[in-house]
């Protein structure tokens, strides 16, 4: 299904009215706490209006311009994660009968079909490697697989890359190619929209669109193939298991060890790290417990607590755990790498430890010496920090 | 799904006993466990609280399960006092940075106090004052510390749950930036260069500072994974002074490592102008860009 039509500027709200209408909760971007984050939408004006984001290694910052845009940012700390596989949540609860014996209930669950709106190319590639994760085999997460199944996607092709996005070197973006149900292409007069299945086209014939013109389809065209010409950073011919397998005894990784935090930052905004925690909270009278799980991430060393001991003592090893798993053995596990290039983890790294120039250093022979490394990653007037004044 | 398991272990019959004693504090850590409003009221139908001066019931000597111990070691008379407690209690848990660490009068180690009192006091000669305030466990031995300051009332909430079901509390010992993204709390440093201590500072509290949009100042001591020396050094790395890097460092929990040494390696590094007021404010001019 391959509809392209045009949606006039002026006209915006009628899709989140539609979408509304059609029975949808509509969640989009907006500005909060200097970022751009997602929540509930009930009019334009809250999108983020000639906002764009300035990304850095361990730096994000919105601008203001003129434009009249609302898509000009690339991307905000978070997108779909925390809405599909939530940071915490109680999954069943147990009971002591009188008896003595247990009962075991599952905790319900209330979904809304949800509409979001803005989604980039380089989150939809990773929530299809989260659906793999969560939803394969004979026992899907019912959690997940819930939430999911509530989702109507309007993706945006980006016109835009941040300094720190990379998608075009992990093949993700920056158009987005599949998982969506409509996909927005902004110019200043308006919005191409094009179908991409059965309930966009039920949400789009409702809009007072017209024919796209050729015109403005290359105009789109153009602009999408300049944000992947703004893209400045890129990575390591692959497959790299192979050859990340054969660096785990590299002398670089023992540099992280002066740099990284072990905070787990990384894997946090890391739109496909699914690692979660199990625990169990009991209720003050001991008849009622509680099993949560939460976000867990293998910089932590519970993480890797395994048979009464910690494996992964050391902060490099965790690093060299993140690393190898994302970029390598990922591609044992789900058929491709673990990245899809979003740069999240290079800007809100507090650090501004970049995956891409680590990488660039492991790769090469040991024994050659890599380039003269900063604290904390780069230092060269465009990584974050916390004298940088504006 | 409905299954059942047989009950595994009878419950103990006799209403746990529970005493929260005071050393030199300011009584923030009492009031986090008063400020937990209704779990409270359904704690004290669980058990019994014999001795609580802030919230009233007063019996020092009582015999307890749980004793929760609030404050440092500052006086002369603390040693005795504490030992006694021990003597009375299955369990001693340390709430908050004073009782854990010796707090923010712990400061004092680190210079001549004699001096400052001398300077503010008429007649110090009736201080009882030690040299040093120091953490409870310099003094008896503590089955659990739990940091903060003050404690988050929930985490010795379920501290208590886990101790009256007969099991060992699980307390987080990682990183406050992971609670940081699970509430989906904007980063403060990355989006606003404020310095934050959260990558180094273990988790507890909710990390309530960066939710109001503040750094984090340490409160709750050093993460078991905390790379202070990396942090200090990008702080430094981006244009920090050595004296407010030292400041950061040598705060709430100045007596604790690896905070103390790393945070002398800075004040050492602060040569041209001595620091005669280290870790007072915690607020760096450098961090806010407003
Ligand atoms: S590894 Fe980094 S760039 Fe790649 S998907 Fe994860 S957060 Fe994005
Ligand atoms: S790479 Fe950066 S974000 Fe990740 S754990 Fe290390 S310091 Fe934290
Ligand atoms: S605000 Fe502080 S605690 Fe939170 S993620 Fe950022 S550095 Fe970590
Ligand atoms: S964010 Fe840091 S300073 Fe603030 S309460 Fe938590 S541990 Fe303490």
């Amino acid at each position: 299904m391959n509809i392209q039509r045009f949606l006039p500027r002026d006209r915006l709200q009628t899709l989140i009215d539609q979408l509304m209408s059609a029975g949808y909760d509509v969640i989009g971007p907006q500005v909060r706490d200097h970022a751009i984050i997602f929540d509930h939408l009930a009019g334009v004006d809250q999108l983020p209006i000639g906002i764009t984001d300035e990304q850095a290694p361990g730096r994000y910052r919105l601008e203001k311009s003129d434009s009249v845009r609302c898509f000009d940012w690339a991307t905000g700390p978070q997108a779909l994660k925390p809405m599909t596989f939530v940071s915490r949540e109680t999954l069943w609860r147990s009971d002591r009968r009188p008896d003595g014996s247990l009962a075991f209930r599952e905790e319900p669950m209330v979904t809304r079909p949800t509409a979001i709106i803005g989604i980039r190319a380089c989150d939809l590639a990773a929530l299809s490697i989260h659906d793999r994760h969560f939803m394969h085999g004979a026992h899907p997460d019912p959690q997940y697989s819930q939430r999911r199944q509530s989702l109507f996607l309007v993706a945006v092709n980006c016109m835009r890359s941040a300094a720190t996005c990379f998608c075009t070197a992990t093949g993700d973006g920056p158009r987005a190619r599949s998982g969506y149900d409509l996909s927005l292409s902004e110019l200043d007069e308006g919005f191409i929209l094009e179908v991409h299945t059965e309930r966009g086209r039920d949400v789009v014939v409702r809009l007072d669109v017209t024919e796209a013109t050729s015109a403005q389809i290359e105009r789109a065209n153009a602009g999408i193939e300049q944000a992947a010409k703004q893209q400045q950073r890129t990575l390591p011919a692959g497959p790299l298991q192979d050859k990340l397998v054969a660096a785990v005894e590299h002398p670089h990784w023992k540099t992280l060890d002066d740099r990284c935090l072990s905070c787990g930052n990384c894997t946090a905004v890391c739109p496909t790290c699914f690692c979660q925690t199990h625990g169990d909270e009991i209720s003050l009278d001991g008849r009622q417990t509680s099993h949560v799980r939460q976000w867990e991430s293998c910089f932590n060393p519970d993480h890797s607590y395994i048979h009464g001991i910690v494996i992964r003592t050391e902060r490099p090893q965790r690093y060299r755990q993140w690393l190898t798993h994302k970029f390598g053995t990922w591609e044992e596990q789900f058929g491709r790498s673990g990245c899809v290039g979003c740069g999240r983890c290079i800007a809100w790294c507090p650090v501004g430890i970049d995956v891409t120039e680590e990488l660039a250093a492991l790769l090469i022979e040991p024994g050659i010496e890599p380039p003269a490394e900063q604290p904390g990653g780069k230092s060269d007037g465009q990584s974050g920090g916390v004298a940088h004044h504006e | 799904m409905n299954n059942s398991i047989p009950h595994a272990a009878p419950r103990s019959t006799h209403r746990p006993r529970v005493a929260v004693h005071k050393f030199s504090s300011c009584d923030g850590c009492q009031l986090a466990f008063l400020n937990l409003g209704e779990p409270l009221l359904a704690l004290a139908e669980t058990v019994d609280i014999l001795h609580f001066a802030e919230a009233g019931p007063i019996d020092e000597d009582a015999v307890v399960d749980i004793a929760f111990v609030e404050g440092s070691v500052a006086t002369s008379k603390d040693a005795a006092r504490l030992k006694r407690i021990r003597e009375n209690s299955r369990y001693v848990i340390t709430i908050g940075a004073c009782a854990t660490a010796g707090g923010i009068q712990a400061l004092r180690n680190m210079h001549d106090s004699g001096e400052w009192i001398a300077g503010i006091y008429a007649q110090p000669e009736y201080l009882d004052l030690l040299p040093e305030s120091r953490p409870i466990a310099s003094i008896i031995k503590v089955d659990l510390e739990l940091w903060g300051c003050p404690v988050n009332g929930e985490q010795v909430l379920g501290v208590t749950k886990a101790l009256l079901i007969g099991h060992l509390p699980r307390v987080d010992h990682s990183a406050v930036c992971m609670e940081c993204k699970r509430q989906n709390v904007v980063c403060v440093m990355v989006s606003q260069g404020k310095p934050c201590m959260g990558p180094v500072t273990q988790t507890g509290c909710g990390a309530i500072c960066p939710k109001m949009q503040r750094d984090c100042y340490a409160c709750y001591g050093p993460a078991v994974q905390a790379n202070v020396s990396a942090l200090s050094t990008y702080f430094a790395a981006t244009g920090m002074p050595a004296r407010e890097v030292a400041q950061r460092l040598l705060f709430i929990n100045s007596q604790t490592e690896p905070f103390t040494s790393a945070g002398i390696h800075w004040q050492n590094k602060t040569s041209a102008a001595p620091n005669t007021n280290p870790g007072i404010n915690p607020k760096t001019s450098l961090g806010a860009e407003q």
